[in-house]
């Protein structure tokens, strides 16, 4: 017997709910995504393109994080016109797409409670640690900044390690 | 003007690659972290078209003495590992498991109004302005000729 299998069977004893609806929403079916190499390969190339744009027009690194936390503190900067711009053009074209006939797929995973729980953490760590997955996992990266692939390491690890509990250790999946 | 049409174009690309990417679907990003699970490996093809291009066009654009728009590129200069680094990243890895979403796409995902986005956005919203209270993010780095340009990352 797998170790989290005894795990999850503590947990059954313990609490008979099951968590998994928790996490998901009570009576939520858990969706199962396709493997889209050629247009995931294409969205990280116009991904590469946006920070290649911003480095060569402005000379600044395209960090989602950064770009938002620098909005937050409530004094106009030099920084604010351009920052708030990208924020309209971020929004604005997955809209175009869609108007275009490109609507994208999205299903959430999380029910509302949890969603409040890890937006509060994900706010909180990228302003923590400096930036998330456009500013250290791209940005960072392509800069071979040390600081940047350590923390693509981390954050990759404990996402990874987070859905395996969620997902296999405390809902037996 | 300029510099506000640069960041409104950057951002526009930003926005159809994090679209076309799948990466805008929380139910995709989750099947990418479950390994264990009915894995989908195709965020590592996202990561794999944005890492190569940024890494070629930097080194490109570098060649340059200056932005288009700018005097300077500000860069980011810190290379010491600390402990807000490594919290910050496991905290955001935490939560990013949870929801399958990261800063990008959350705001990307804005403008089609779901109630979980909205939800989602204003507690990161939260718990940014949290961090910075807590001392996050906002320090001045210098720039790559050390002018000491306010660039963050």
């Amino acid at each position: 017997m797998r170790i989290y299998e005894y795990i999850y069977e503590a947990k059954e004893r313990a609490f008979p709910f099951s968590l998994r609806d928790v996490w998901l929403g009570l009576g939520q079916e858990e969706p199962v995504e396709h493997f889209t190499p050629i247009s995931s390969l294409i969205g990280g190339g116009l991904i590469g393109l946006s920070a290649v744009l911003l480095m060569l027009l402005s000379g600044r690194i395209a960090g989602i994080s950064g770009i938002t936390s620098g909005l937050l503190s409530l004094k106009w900067s030099a920084d604010t016109p351009w920052r708030l711009a990208f924020v309209v053009g971020l929004i604005a074209a997955p809209l175009a797409l869609m108007a275009a006939g490109q609507k994208p797929e999205i299903t959430f995973v999380a029910s509302l409670p949890v969603m409040v729980l890890a937006g509060f953490v994900v706010g909180f760590g990228t302003v923590l640690g400096g930036g998330c997955t456009s500013g250290h996992g791209v940005c960072g990266i392509a800069r071979l900044s040390p600081r940047s692939i350590i923390a693509t390491l981390i954050f990759m690890a404990f996402g990874i390690a987070t859905v395996f509990v969620v997902r296999h250790v405390l809902s037996g999946g | 003007m300029k510099r506000i049409l640069a960041g409104l174009f950057a951002g526009a690309v930003f926005g159809a690659g994090l679209s076309i990417s799948g990466l805008i679907n929380p139910a995709k990003v989750n099947a990418f972290l479950d390994v264990a699970g009915n894995w989908d490996p195709s965020l590592a093809f996202v990561m794999l078209g944005a890492v190569a291009v940024t890494a070629i066009g930097y080194r490109l654009v570098w060649k340059r003495e200056r932005p288009l728009l700018e005097t300077v590129f500000s860069l980011p200069t810190r290379r010491d590992i600390d402990g807000n680094l490594l919290a910050g990243a496991a905290l955001f890895g935490i939560g990013w498991g949870l929801a399958g979403v990261c800063p990008g796409p959350a705001l990307a995902g804005l403008g089609f109004g779901a109630t979980a986005t909205l939800v989602f956005v204003a507690a990161m919203i939260a718990g940014m302005i949290a961090a910075r209270q807590f001392g996050g993010f906002p320090e001045r780095l210098k720039s790559r000729d050390g002018t000491g340009a306010d660039a963050r990352v």
